[in-house]
This record gives structure tokens, C-alpha cells and sequence, in this order.
């Protein structure tokens, strides 16, 4: 996939939107052009169950993970211990995977005014990965208000839309078939661009007209 | 309805809601927070009543000030937060009414941790409180089960006039898995006007929630009729799923998010040519003795696989008497068993390699 997104991109969105599988597919994507990468697990609010995981798959690609000390311990100190400022400073391609809803892109007003700075010079995307079969995002309507919420506690702008409507392993073509529509009427609602729908790489492709698809691989793994 | 993902701690809220619960007190406590995240923002807009108490043991107070009204009502924690409410849930049952009380367990003892733990098994069985009295326990294995068994909990409550218990486990909290929900049905609630005090209308006598008894046999007299009331319910409502048993050689036993993994691990031992097969306990009280004899039945060995340090394995050798042999394995502190680890464990049982 190749896609118009800037150097640094903060990934928001709902719970189990799909953020964590979008950004460690991108950051695949990305080194495996050649990008010099690093992922921040920006996960507040998540115990377990996230970016944090993919820390082997990562490292293998050459990839820098920088999560909170305490991400995937048996503490909850949800705490950051790193420099983000520096990293966006580096100059290199930044991955952001904030926590999930308005709780988790709290955080991230800590560092609005920073990386506020980037988007004024055109450095930085901030996206929303939305999933229509959410519970409480079923409809262009709920979505709307929920990228609002992010972006109130955010005190950030988004600039863009990822439709990554799935239903988990039980995501099927028809399901991110019928998700385009929404994610236009979203789109339409906001005024924010839709960047692409993304489908799982173990389904046929789906039919997604005027929107570009992309197809990456499911790559958070259960315990069984 | 049409499916939607979920996390399960999500799902256990809205369940709740769909189930008629009108009433929730607690306190937060990772990995359960998202249940009353869930409600504080849901229950307002639903006719519910959302507080977040200054405790533990002012929560479940609440819970049982609610639940003498007869209204739906529940309270949810996870492992320290459960041993702060004993005290009040010995109240419910002594006072005889229902509640619904969710445990999404963490490694114990003490603090403990934050990751998935099965380790409070013997608390909610056995010893949830002071004094003679049961819980009905029981124990999902998906985000779809937790949603079915909500209102399950909610009517066996009521029907027995008594708290429920439905033990989750961080894993089960934490993760996404499709759902989808029972279409809105009122549930058919029992009558509750000959015991609840929800107001005299100065039309009749006060109801009395209560568990104080001054005299000896007035209290042992109480006790009496509520294990008879056990007793029914230990003959009528316990439960079990048996994947692949009848003509399993190697029977293993688990239950909640621990028999995901045991069922990868049956079906791997299967595909070895492994006659292995897995008794899930869908209640843990009434523990179902009669589905685990039937599924050993012809077995040559039985495992119990737990999250903890071998709890329920006790229940499983009880409900046995010695005729088979019972073998434990489990992790704890947080560490979730792998397929890998279990096959080992059901090979070595089934006398070596195939």
C-alpha cells in the first residue's frame, strides 16, 4: 500500500477499530521501502492487547517499538517514559497508535501544542481508523461524534479517514463491501478525505469503487 | 442482530443494560474498568442509575440497599476488589435477595497483577463471605457467552432469590471478539411484591430485608430452607459444554478463557490421532458433577487446566471419587497457558508419544 499520508502520522480511533493491526502493517509497509521507522505505543488505557506485541515482528524489520515501560507488566502505571518530542524532532517516519476513544487520545493533548507545530508545516497526519461494526458506531451519525470527542480531548485536527470496518476473524468481503457507503457519508459529514478501506489479506478483495483498498495481513495473534 | 465486535468487558455492560439491570455501583479496577466505563455512559441515557462509590464496601452496600427494592441491580471488580465486597455479599445472601456480581480475575494473592488470572475460583465457590450460604457461579468462555449468560444470571438470581456470581478473567475482558445481541426481549422478571421493600403505599405490611436472627433456631431454621432451595438448584441448573469426549482416552477439564486454549490443544492431539476431548464447566456452582462423569466415562486419564495454582482440579476430583486419575497443570500470576504447553501435558498422559 502506498499512501498519501506525511512523515509523522498519530493513528487514532475507537476501541477495536483496528488501529494496532493498521499501524504495525503500515510500519511493515513503510520499512520495507526502505523508511526508517519508529512506532510509538501511545496506549494509556489498554492493560493488554496491544502495538506493544509486535515488538519481535518489529525488530526483525529493523523497525524501533518505543511503548511505556509498563505496557504488557503486571502494573497499571499508565505513564510515558520516552521523549516524543525528540522522535518527532528526528526527522524520520514516526508511527503514533494512541489508546482507543476519546480516553485513550486524552494523552495526547499533553503534547498537542508539539505536534500541532508539525501539522502547521505540513509534517503530520492525524488519522481516525473507523469500524461501522463497532457497537456504538454503526452509522456515519455516531462515528462523526465520536472523531469529535477525539478530537476535543486531543485538542489536535484530524486530516483524514481509514475505513477499516471488520468484524475480526469473522470479517468477510461482503462486510467491507457494505461499509464504503458509511465511510463516504463520513467523509461527506466531516470534510475529512477518506484515505482508503482496508481489508484483511485473507479474504477476496473487495469491490470499494472510487475508494482505494488496501490489504494487509491480520497480525494480532490470540492466545490460542 | 447483525454482528458487531466488541470488547467483553463492553459486552457484559450492554448485556447487562439489555437484561433490565437498572442499578450499577462500583469501583474502578483494571482489567474491569471498561465494564463501568461502559455504563457511566450508557446507564443515564437508558434509565439507569450509574454511581461510582467511594469503595468497594460502600458499593456493595448499595448493591444490597437496590436489590431489597427488587430492582436489577449489580456491582463489578476484579480480584482485590471482590475480597473488599465479601463482607456485603454475605449480606445479600443472608439477606435473601438477588444481585449480580462480576469478577474479571487478575493474578492474586494481594496486589498481585493486572494480566488474566482464574486464581479466585475456590473465593467464588466456596468461600465468597462468612457463614453458610452459596453463590451460583457462573463461567463464560467467549465475548458471546458473557453476553448470553448476563441475563441468564439476572433470572437465575431472581428465581432463587440469591447473588450470582459471573466470573470473567482479564483475557476475557480485554479481548475483541464478535457479538451479537439477543433482539431486546423483556425479560419475563419474577414477581417481587411479597418480599420487596420498595414501599408500603400504607396499603400493607412492611417487608423486612434482613440478616440478623436473635434466636439460634430462627437463624439455623433460615439456613435450613435456603440449602434446601441449594439443593434444587444443584439438581436443576448446573451446565457444561463436552467437546469430543465420548470416545476421549484423555478427558481434560477447564473453563473459561483457559478451555480456548485447551480446545486447540484437543483438537491438535486429535489431529495426532489423540483420542483427547475437553469437559467445559459452564457453572462452577452447581459444579456440573453428573456432565463430568458422563465425559469420563470411558476415559484412561483427566487433566484440569487453570489459570491458578489448581483449584477447581479439587471440584473435579471430588465429583470422580477416585475412580480415575486426576492430573493438574496451570500457570499463574498473570501467564496464560499455550496450546503447546497442554498438548505436551495430554501427550504425556496418553503414555508418551504418538
Amino acid at each position: 500500500m502506498r499512501l498519501p499520508l506525511k512523515r509523522i502520522v498519530v493513528v487514532t480511533g475507537h476501541y477495536g477499530s483496528g488501529k494496532t493491526n493498521f499501524t504495525a502493517a503500515l510500519a511493515l509497509q513503510l520499512a520495507a521501502e526502505g523508511k526508517k521507522v519508529t512506532v510509538v505505543d501511545f496506549d494509556l488505557v489498554n492493560p493488554y492487547f496491544r502495538t506493544a506485541d509486535f515488538a519481535n515482528a518489529f525488530a526483525q524489520k529493523g523497525i524501533t517499538l518505543r511503548a511505556p515501560d509498563f505496557a504488557n507488566t503486571n502494573v497499571d502505571i499508565p505513564s510515558i517514559q520516552f521523549d516524543l518530542g525528540g522522535l518527532a524532532a528526528a526527522g524520520e517516519t514516526l508511527l503514533i497508535d494512541v489508546g482507543g476513544d476519546d480516553d485513550g487520545a486524552v494523552a495526547l493533548g499533553r503534547y498537542a501544542h508539539m505536534l500541532n507545530s508539525y501539522a502547521e508545516t505540513g509534517e503530520l497526519d492525524m488519522i481516525a481508523v473507523v469500524s461501522f461494526r463497532r457497537y456504538l458506531t454503526r452509522t456515519a451519525e455516531e462515528a462523526q461524534a465520536y472523531l469529535q470527542s477525539i478530537e476535543q480531548v486531543s485538542r489536535m485536527r484530524l486530516s483524514g479517514i481509514v475505513n477499516n470496518t471488520n468484524l475480526g476473524v469473522e470479517t468477510t468481503t461482503a462486510i467491507v463491501e457494505e461499509s464504503v457507503a458509511e465511510a463516504k457519508k463520513l467523509s461527506a459529514l466531516t470534510g475529512l478525505p477518506l484515505i482508503c478501506t482496508v481489508a484483511p489479506d485473507t479474504i477476496k478483495a473487495p469491490q470499494t469503487g472510487d475508494c482505494p483498498l488496501v490489504t494487509i495481513p491480520m497480525m494480532v495473534k490470540l492466545p490460542w | 442482530m447483525e454482528k458487531v465486535l466488541m470488547k467483553g468487558n463492553e459486552a457484559l455492560a450492554e448485556a447487562a443494560i439489555r437484561a433490565g439491570c437498572k442499578c450499577f455501583f462500583g469501583y474502578p479496577i483494571t482489567p474491569q474498568t471498561e465494564l463501568s466505563e461502559y455504563l457511566s455512559k450508557q446507564m443515564p441515557k437508558r434509565g439507569g442509575v450509574f454511581l461510582q462509590a467511594e469503595s468497594e464496601v460502600a458499593a456493595i452496600n448499595m448493591v444490597l440497599g437496590a436489590a431489597a427494592t427488587g430492582t436489577r441491580v449489580m456491582t463489578s471488580s476484579s480480584s482485590p476488589g471482590v475480597s473488599l465486597k465479601s463482607e456485603g455479599i454475605s449480606y445479600i445472601a443472608g439477606s435473601d435477595v438477588p444481585a449480580l456480581i462480576i469478577n474479571v480475575q487478575r493474578g492474586g494473592p494481594g496486589l498481585g497483577g493486572i494480566q488474566p488470572s482464574q486464581a479466585d475460583y475456590w473465593q467464588a465457590t466456596k468461600g465468597l463471605g462468612h457463614g453458610d450460604f452459596r453463590l451460583i457461579v457462573l463461567a463464560p468462555s467467549s465475548v458471546q457467552e458473557v453476553v448470553d449468560l448476563v441475563g441468564k444470571a439476572f433470572d437465575l438470581g431472581d428465581k432463587y432469590r440469591m447473588p450470582v456470581m459471573l466470573l470473567s478473567d482479564g483475557l476475557l475482558g480485554q479481548m475483541m471478539e464478535p457479538v451479537s445481541f439477543p433482539e431486546a426481549t423483556e425479560t419475563a422478571q419474577i414477581d417481587k411484591s411479597d418480599w420487596a421493600a420498595d414501599g408500603t403505599k400504607m396499603a400493607r405490611e412492611h417487608h423486612i430485608v434482613n440478616s440478623l436472627y436473635i434466636e439460634a433456631t430462627d437463624l439455623e431454621e433460615i439456613v435450613k430452607a435456603r440449602y434446601q432451595r441449594y439443593a434444587v438448584i444443584e439438581e436443576n441448573e448446573s451446565d457444561a459444554e463436552s467437546y469430543l469426549t465420548d470416545d476421549a482416552d484423555v478427558v481434560v477439564v477447564a473453563y473459561g478463557a483457559t478451555s480456548r486454549v485447551v480446545k486447540s490443544a484437543v483438537n491438535k492431539a486429535r489431529a495426532a490421532g489423540i483420542k483427547a476431548g475437553m469437559l467445559r464447566p459452564i457453572t462452577l456452582w452447581p459444579f456440573p458433577k453428573k456432565q463430568l462423569c458422563a465425559a469420563c466415562e470411558n476415559a484412561k486419564a483427566v487433566l484440569t487446566v487453570e489459570m491458578s495454582m489448581g483449584q477447581m482440579v479439587d471440584d473435579v476430583k471430588l465429583a470422580l471419587e477416585c475412580k480415575k486419575p486426576v492430573s493438574f497443570f496451570g500457570r499463574t500470576g498473570g501467564v496464560i497457558p499455550t496450546p503447546a504447553e497442554v498438548y505436551a501435558e495430554i501427550v504425556k498422559l496418553n503414555g508418551g508419544a504418538q
